[in-house]
């Protein structure tokens, strides 16, 4: 992200990204934000999420990243989807009525841990590189 | 099931017994898919499909069993059965240094795992006309890998058949499983015991014949 700048300690840096940056990106676009962000050790929070089609390339592109002894793959948290919600239908679907995605945390597995998740809270512990 | 999918069914209809359905057995690691689709194989053809194992990731290619036709009730279901490397988001070859592997075998597996799980999402989004999600009953249901898997599935609209497997387990809850996807109807099997396979026969009609 041309944006950040590294400090000298060893803090934990968190990129928060809003709905409209992501928004405006094609889906490898976004998948590279995101790993580019991870690769660097930091923690990435996107406002709106991915959809289905992105978040299943991102688990591929993300397989293709693992290393021996480097990158071990990312840890990815979002709130679970309202599934009491109606579904849109097709018709709801080809108006653009889709569900909005949400909340997402997404760190490098060997840092990032979930300590709890339900519909409302996402709790993490964040080790230091 | 989904509009799109009812309109599919019909379509297809049209061309009954030309072709067979390609069903991806789906699920995280170790949750009895291999098991569950050397049992289906067994039962129908007599040739299994892979071995099976307790190490996680020793299914790390999709393989395919063609031509199983599934009878039941004075009709015939024909699909091709597609045994999917489990999905995860992360791989560290230490994990197999847990299960006695030299490092050297254990790279190896790691990079071959990972290769495994990029070409079982690849199969989900371009190659499988419906699934068949495994799940293990004895552990939690709600993980994020379930989720993203089932809503990659909905939104693929392809019908969807959940398996609570491992009722033979002693910690399994089905009722668990059935509180996570509520959406969904889930069977409950054991098929490693061959439990409950009737009713995943009849199901696997229902949704894919």
């Amino acid at each position: 992200m041309p944006e950040t700048q590294h400090p000298e300690d060893d803090g934990v840096q968190i990129d928060l990204i809003s709905a409209d940056r992501i928004n405006g990106l094609r889906t490898m676009e976004k998948v590279r934000l995101i790993l580019d962000s991870v690769h660097d050790g930091n923690i990435v929070i996107l406002e709106q999420g991915l959809d289905p089609s992105e978040e299943s390339k991102l688990i591929e592109v993300t397989m293709s990243e693992i290393s021996p002894d480097g990158f071990t793959g990312i840890e990815i948290e979002t709130y679970p989807t309202d599934t009491a919600a109606p579904d849109p239908g097709l018709l709801g679907k080809l108006m653009g009525n889709t569900p909005k995605g949400k909340l997402t945390v997404i760190g490098p597995a060997n840092r990032i841990e979930t300590l709890h998740k339900d519909e409302n809270l996402i709790s993490t512990l964040v080790h230091e590189g | 099931m989904g509009l799109l999918t009812e309109i599919r069914s019909s379509i297809s209809g049209l061309f009954a017994g030309s072709e067979p359905k390609r069903i991806g057995i789906y699920g995280p690691p170790n949750a009895g898919k291999t098991t569950l689709a050397n049992r289906i194989a067994r039962d129908w053809t007599g040739d299994a499909v892979g071995p099976e194992s307790h190490v996680p990731h020793e299914t790390r290619r999709a393989r395919r069993k063609e031509n199983v036709e599934i009878k039941r009730n004075g009709n015939s279901v024909s699909i091709d059965i597609v045994d999917t490397p489990g999905v995860a988001t992360k791989v560290d070859y230490e994990e197999f240094l847990e299960h006695d592997i030299e490092k050297e075998d254990a790279v190896r597996r790691s990079r071959e795992a990972t290769e495994g799980v990029a070409e079982a999402m690849h199969w989900l989004r371009e190659d499988v006309e419906g699934v068949i999600y495994v799940l293990d009953a004895s552990t939690d249901p709600f993980t994020q890998v379930n989720t993203m898997l089932i809503g990659i599935i909905e939104s693929q609209d392809l019908p969807a058949l959940i398996l609570a497997n491992k009722t033979d387990l002693e910690d399994a809850s089905v009722q668990r499983v059935s509180n996570a996807f509520p959406q969904h109807e889930t069977i409950p099997l054991s098929a490693l015991e061959g439990d409950n396979m009737d009713e995943v026969y009849d199901k696997i009609a229902e949704y894919f014949g």
